[in-house]
């Protein structure tokens, strides 16, 4: 690449910094040049939070429908899988994947829900209601 | 409580080439540069493991192990390094603030989620992000995050949260630094350049199975061709934009580390003046630029304008034709003759 041609598109990142790109001068010298995002990897991130957007909103419909509990949405919510959700609640994964259903979330002690909770920085209430204040 | 390092920030494209360039000059190596820290850390490398899924899409990585380029350079420069993990909260705090009481900048591996000072778009569950701490102020700890242009800080509890962030390559604390002051000569970046491109062919040539090194990315376009008939249109779409964000974020760069690697092979001339060290530089820049032509037709695909299965194929090819440059690239570079 060279330097006339770094991209200067916007990009999410550029309300925060600029990123450096080595690219080659006119004698063919590598040299280091700020870029504030290049529109093709700006769509890629786009790209990527519209799938996310829509398995949260597909989680808060199973749920509304009884089929899945609030632990699937807030797992979509905040990114994880139930092998990440496992390493922040210490619990198994296959119990964790018993827990996305309605039934057995029911049955869920209040400790137990406390650990949910806490995984998703949110209050029990708060999990049990799918209620979400950014944050 | 206030401390404050000698610390002097400089902004890198990759976070863990800038975290070791940015410590050593701490300790007083002043002739190192972000593309020798990569190319003597042998910071290049492809693999795509079939089967493990990340953020619901394929598991692909264009760099070397986190940790690895920090802890290659300094062995090849014979700098001590000191490398911490921990169980307990509190003694990884202790720790850190021991060092910043000696006047010691810490690198720190965090994870990206609750990483406060990052846009929300980029906050996914990466845990090999790389950061400098360099002083305290009250609650706040200062931070160095060389991917970016200015510091900034975390308070003592955002830091310990993505100090201790979970999930795959889980940061347990991590800490280290380099734990003396060294002058490093020139005759010892000769040689460390000569094991950094040693190890670096033997990586991307020779490491066994087809999912590793240029054969691996060769294995990926050829993946890529039945994406469209296995996956569907959409889904196909969601992988490749994945592909790009690995290939092209901050910090990960395939396009961007072809680049980076071209200019170490630039700054290795003045240590070793052999014209093929430039010429296989160029020969970088140009996969470098191929890497981006194939992200550009991967945004064609996933923004919708492209959707036939020759538009896939095409794809494909690319990743075919990278895999053959790059591994004439990197026999040329086997075949040079060090003097050392």
């Amino acid at each position: 690449m060279k330097k006339e041609e770094i991209p200067q598109d916007p990009g999410a990142l550029n309300k925060l910094t600029k990123e450096v790109c080595y690219a080659v001068d006119q004698s063919g010298q590598y040299v280091t040049e700020l870029s504030s995002g290049w529109e093709v990897k700006a769509k890629a991130l786009d790209v990527a939070w519209e799938d996310i957007e829509n398995r949260i909103a597909v989680a808060r419909q199973k749920v509304l429908g009884g089929e899945a509990s609030p632990i699937l949405f807030f797992m979509e919510y905040r990114l994880m899988d139930p092998g990440i959700l496992a390493a922040y609640t210490g619990f198994w994964k296959w119990r964790i994947k018993r827990h996305l259903r309605a039934k057995a979330f029911g049955k869920l002690s209040h400790n137990q829900l406390r650990r949910y909770a806490e995984a998703f920085n949110v209050s029990v209430e708060d999990l049990k209601n799918m209620n979400v204040h950014e944050g | 409580m206030y401390m404050k390092a000698k610390f002097e920030h400089l902004q890198a494209a990759h976070c863990e080439n800038g975290v070791t360039t940015n410590l050593l000059r701490g300790v007083g190596v002043n002739n190192l540069t972000e593309p020798l820290a990569f190319g003597i850390g042998s910071g290049l490398f492809f693999i795509y493991i079939p089967l493990l899924k990340i953020n619901n899409g394929p598991a692909i990585a264009f760099r070397t192990q986190p940790g690895l380029i920090f802890k290659r350079t300094c062995s090849s420069l014979g700098i001590p390094v000191v490398r911490k993990k921990f169980s307990s909260r509190e003694e990884a705090r202790k720790i850190l603030d021991q060092c910043l009481e000696q006047g010691k900048p810490v690198g720190c591996q965090v994870g990206v989620f609750y990483l406060t000072y990052f846009p929300r778009e980029y906050r996914f569950h990466f845990n090999a992000h790389n950061i400098i701490v360099y002083g305290k102020e009250q609650d706040n700890y200062l931070i160095s995050d060389p991917v970016m242009e200015q510091v900034t800080s975390l308070s003592s509890y955002e830091l310990e949260r993505v100090r201790f962030a979970k999930g795959a390559l889980a940061p347990r604390g991590q800490l280290y630094y380099p734990s003396d002051m060294r002058v490093v000569t020139d005759a010892q970046i000769r040689k460390a350049i000569v094991s950094g491109v040693k190890r670096n062919v033997r990586d991307m040539l020779y490491i066994p199975g087809s999912f590793a090194g240029v054969a691996g990315i060769k294995y990926t376009g050829r993946k890529i061709k039945k994406w469209r008939d296995k996956l569907g249109i959409q889904k196909a779409g969601l992988y490749l934009a994945q592909l790009v964000r690995m290939q092209e974020e901050i910090g990960t760069g395939g396009g961007g580390f072809r680049y980076i690697y071209g200019a170490f092979l630039q700054q290795a001339f003045a240590y070793h003046p052999t014209d093929a060290l430039m010429e296989i530089s160029s020969q970088f820049t140009r996969t470098g630029d191929l890497w981006r032509t194939a992200a550009v037709q991967a945004a064609g695909i996933y923004k919708g304008r492209l959707s036939g299965q020759p538009d896939f194929d095409l794809m494909g090819d690319y990743l075919e034709e990278i895999s053959e440059l790059e591994k004439q690239a990197f026999r040329s570079l086997s075949k040079i003759k060090w003097h050392l």
